[in-house]
């Protein structure tokens, strides 16, 4: 066995060396190479390996923010604009203030004394405008929804029984409701100081676009309709704010995916220092991104707090959920691919309409879904010629915002829509078109033909893959076998990237306050156990678990000895939090750095202790030991109490610092993209037009998977939330612009009869932006589902020529397609 | 309690006293007629394992046991529970009643947030008692009144799978000795 200092110093030389190395070439084993990190006891990075903080949760024992009951806290209850645009003019307050428990109503006007408005711009988005937004409107309502007037009393029920007195006068305003027709001249403008319903707009072209459709021997074109949906978390957003006035410090306990950028808002909002308000995230019931926005109750509520001097919750009710979480997704987009006849793909072209709230969403704006559909559209593929065009418009409709996927649902499903048709129209099997246009495993980095850097993907490896895992052969066969029976059966396939990890370049930038840069602390406890503040959260994906991993691996002690600590603004280090697929590729490394630089440390004391030079000694499983004959020598208890108890005992002059803060801020590329590939198998009834899902593959690159169950199952998870979007959910809207099935028994969510079972495998290319090679994992599963899904479908109705484009695909819209009705 | 203004339903004066078996323990309360079970037991007795996702019946994250039986407890009164049993989350875990579901659902990343699992561990539960040769599919069909928005189910049918076929090992192991 080598001595581990060599040992370590060639895996140090060969992490140099790696990065150095340019270009890459492709991992010949589609599995990643150890962590080559000098880990000395690395048993934990990579395995499957059971969450160690959830036997909790299957106790009922969490807690989630309604969970929480704090002295005098009282409950706030919101009358909600009933109608999509609307004067106020006037609200009679004294009825509800008469009824029992009520200690406050509130109006608009009433929190706009502490709390500044804001308007919800980037300026790298050039362009994009927005109308002031407060806490609650104020003379006007805009969307059916938004929050007009709150009761506060002792309990929830005496709000509630107070709200019904609340009366609002209120005068019906023409309203913008088509996304289509929003910038129409005879359309309302729904803020007449910003000109016109136009929040953004985006163009980009490559240049040669004409020439390449003008020699393609194939076009394929189509108009792609995406609903507006939104998040469904199971626990509805919900938060305490505690407002202490005698010490001015403003708590927060916050169901929320970002603590430290809420910290930073409520701070500017209300004039308050920084120091002064703390955010605590405890247990959070699904965020999807839903739970990564400022929303306008948010700071109602505290504005509550403030002026009421006591703590108050608000807990969002489901229907009030429908109306006020933030949607996504509703866009128009025409497309057309150029393919030559042999296969090769020459050029994209896309118009994107979206239509958005009557204002852009604070803070990261709504301006982003749509920037992203430009950028990632043909994004798999090596053509040069691309040309897209982005109209994101207001619309009297509750705001839209980032949700889980963030426009690459939108792109993906458009890209891949467009690459079977061109297929069918060649004749083309659609994966061998694929396999003949994704930019090859040995071309990285990359740069994609809208501009996108590509660091390293493995489009190739994933698409061989795939046909081997679903035995494309066999089921092609099977398919053909059954058309001949009147069954109609379909496969579907998408490829696609994902923007991951990103550095300053999303938000940073253009000047919003979200840090892209993490930190975790790592402290050795007296007993031997290693606690870690990490700036990134939980919210169910298993972030806390995977630290743990990391951390034991990195420190050299049983992942019991480990103990995560998250989600509170005033213990963990300062960060960004949980966006954009960043978790494990950002505090993943942030904690890694900070457990090695804890276990030198600690290996700094046992060298004192033991007096040997720290080069013979090495931290294994919680016990120094002496790397040439592997004799124990230390356990981590004694040295944590020679250390922190007997420090007299310790030479001259020598401190033990045993604990230690690393950060970590990915700054190689604007985003780290992942690759992928799925694949869906559906049979379609003709007679009625239901879609059963058989079976869904999804071969995915995150670089390295520290632990494949979690990410299976999150996998798993955002695939079933892509279905969702893809054949079920929709906020339908009236003529009025009100919805019309904003209730959980009308808006319909996968369950668990209808799904299918997912197949999921990896090819693992880790990053080399990182020690840790880890990429994002958690919104893959809903870029491409969406597309092999409606892949599929379509695939299924070829034979019958009838198509449709149009998500989600109802049994109504086939029976349409198929001309039944 | 933290605070006595918090107790409206033992002030009010349209409370009617209720007598229920709640995990295990009979007591005595006065609820307002119009509470709802599980409003009653979040807020009035603290057991906050239950959980609120709806609040009109869809979801499952509310269920409970009434005599025996899953209900959600946003569709049951506090006052129907007069003189009948309910078991909670929280109940079933101190019993042991469904370690085995508990640990297989851990086992088997059957959950992520958490906030469906108390409901979902109670349909599994009755599933477990009512088809114990549910197969892959029935099972899916089962636990279908109850959402979960972070898993793909997968894990879930896995890990009640696995309990089912356990179940039946040891049942035949039983019967083989």
């Amino acid at each position: 066995m080598n001595a581990p200092e060599s040992r370590e110093l060639r895996l140090a030389l060969a992490v140099a060396a790696a990065r150095a190395e340019a270009p890459h070439s492709p991992p010949a084993d589609p599995v990643a190479a150890p962590l080559a990190a000098p880990l000395q006891d690395a048993r934990h990075i990579g395995q499957a390996i059971p969450r160690p903080n959830i036997e909790r949760l299957t106790q009922g024992r969490g807690q989630y923010v309604d969970d929480i009951e704090l002295p005098r806290m009282a409950h706030v209850v919101f009358w909600r604009s009933p109608v999509a645009h609307a004067r106020i003019r006037h609200i009679e307050r004294d009825f509800a203030r008469m009824m029992p428990g009520v200690l406050a109503v509130y109006d608009g006007k009433d929190l706009a004394t502490i709390c500044k408005p804001w308007v919800a711009t980037l300026t790298h988005l050039a362009g994009i405008k927005s109308a002031p937004q407060y806490p609650m409107a104020i003379d006007r309502a805009c969307w059916q929804g938004e929050p007009v007037v709150a009761v506060v009393a002792k309990t929830r029920a005496e709000a509630e029984d107070a709200l019904q007195y609340v009366q609002v006068e209120w005068e019906a305003l023409p309203a913008a409701l088509d996304m289509n027709t929003a910038l129409d001249p005879d359309t309302p403008v729904i803020h007449p100081e910003l000109g016109d319903n136009l929040c953004f707009s985006r163009s980009l072209d490559t240049g040669g676009v004409d020439e390449a459709f003008a020699r393609a021997d194939v076009v394929a074109e189509a108009t792609f309709d995406f609903g507006r949906h939104t998040g469904v978390t199971l626990e509805p957003r919900c938060q305490i704010a505690d407002y202490n006035p005698a010490s001015g410090q403003l708590t927060v306990y916050h169901s929320q995916q970002a603590p430290h950028m809420m910290q930073d808002l409520y701070a500017r909002q209300f004039d308050l220092p920084e120091s002064s308000v703390r955010v605590i995230c405890k247990d959070v019931g699904g965020s999807f991104g839903i739970k990564v926005h400022a929303y306008p109750d948010d700071f109602a509520t505290v504005a509550m707090s403030i002026l009421l001097k006591r703590p108050v919750k608000f807990v969002a009710d489901r229907l009030e959920s429908f109306v006020s979480d933030i949607h996504a997704r509703e866009h128009r987009i025409k497309g057309r691919i150029a393919v030559s006849k042999d296969g090769e793909i020459l050029a994209f072209e896309i118009d994107d309409v979206t239509g958005i709230g009557p204002f852009s969403m604070f803070p990261r704006t709504s301006g982003i879904e749509g920037n992203q559909v430009v950028n990632l559209t043909g994004g798999p593929y090596k053509h040069k010629a691309y040309r897209a065009t982005l109209k994101v418009v207001f619309l009297n409709k509750t705001p839209t915002c980032q949700y889980r996927g963030v426009g690459h649902p939108i792109a993906c499903a458009v890209t891949e829509g467009l690459v079977d048709l061109a297929a069918a129209k060649l004749g083309m099997d659609p994966l061998e078109l694929r396999k003949r246009n994704v930019i090859p495993d040995d071309a990285y980095p990359a740069t994609g033909a809208s501009g996108i850097k590509l660091e390293v993907l493995s489009h190739q490896a994933c698409l061989r893959k795939m046909e081997a895992l679903m035995d494309y052969p066999a089921l092609l066969a099977e398919q053909q076998a059954l058309r001949a029976k009147g069954i109609y059966r379909g496969i579907g396939f998408a490829t696609l990237i994902e923007l991951t990890n990103p550095g300053a370049a999303f938000y940073g930038v253009g000047g919003a306050r979200i840090s892209a840069q993490d930190g975790a602390t790592a402290r050795l406890e007296p007993g031997g156990g290693v606690a870690v503040m990490v700036s990134v959260g939980e919210q169910g994906q298993g972030s806390e678990a995977i630290f743990a991993q990391i951390a034991a691996d990195a420190v050299g002690v049983p992942m019991s000895q480990v103990r995560l600590v998250t989600g509170d603004t005033e213990t963990v280090p300062y960060g960004g939090g949980t966006w954009a697929s960043r978790g494990a590729g950002i505090g993943g490394e942030a904690v890694l750095q900070a457990g090695l630089a804890l276990r030198a440390n600690i290996l700094k004391v046992a060298e004192a202790i033991l007096k040997r030079e720290v080069q013979s000694l090495a931290l294994l499983d919680g016990v120094v030991i002496d790397v040439a004959t592997d004799e124990a020598l230390l356990p981590l208890h004694e040295l944590g109490r020679v250390a922190y108890y007997r420090p007299d005992t310790l030479p001259a002059g020598f401190t033990p610092e045993l604990m230690v803060t690393r950060h970590y801020a990915q700054r190689d590329y604007p985003f780290i993209f992942t690759n992928g590939v799925q694949a869906s198998y559906v049979e379609v009834d003709t007679e009625t037009g239901f879609v059963k899902l058989l079976k869904h593959w999804a071969v995915e690159d995150c670089g390295r998977v520290i632990n494949p169950m979690l990410v299976d199952e999150q996998i798993r998870g955002a695939i079933v939330q892509g279905i969702g979007g893809a054949l079920f959910e929709e906020c339908l809207y009236d003529d009025a612009g009100l919805m019309k099935n904003g209730s959980m028994a009308d808006y319909l969510v996968p369950m668990a009869a209808e799904m299918p079972d997912i197949v999921v495998a990896h090819i693992e290319t880790p990053t080399r932006s990182s020690m840790l090679g880890a990429k994002g994992a958690g919104e893959a599963g809903t870029a491409g589902a969406p597309g092999a899904v409606v892949n599929a479908i379509n695939d299924a109705l070829r034979p019958l020529r009838a198509e449709v484009w149009s998500q989600p695909v109802t049994p109504e819209k086939i029976l349409r397609a198929l001309g039944h009705i | 309690m933290t605070d006595q203004e918090q107790a409206p339903d033992d002030l009010a004066t349209d409370a009617r006293a209720v007598s229920i078996t709640i995990n295990g323990t009979c007591s005595q309360h006065h609820v307002q007629p119009r509470t709802h079970l599980v409003d009653f037991l979040r807020e009035g007795l603290g057991l906050k394992g239950s959980h609120l996702g709806c609040e009109h019946g869809v979801c499952g994250a509310c269920t409970v046991q009434l005599d025996g039986q899953v209900v959600r407890g946003c569709l049951v009164l506090a006052v129907q529970a007069d003189g009948r049993s309910v078991n909670t989350i929280e109940g079933l875990s101190d019993s042991g009643a469904i370690r085995e579901l508990q640990q297989a659902f851990v086992r088997h990343n059957a959950l992520q947030c958490g906030f469906c699992t108390s409901g979902m561990l109670m349909a599994a539960h009755e599933l477990l008692e009512k088809n114990p040769d549910a197969n892959r599919e029935q099972v899916r069909e089962w636990i279908s009144g109850n959402y979960c928005r972070c898993t793909g189910y997968q894990a879930i049918v896995d890990a009640i799978c696995d309990v089912l076929a356990s179940r039946k090992t040891a049942q035949r192991e039983g019967a083989a000795a």
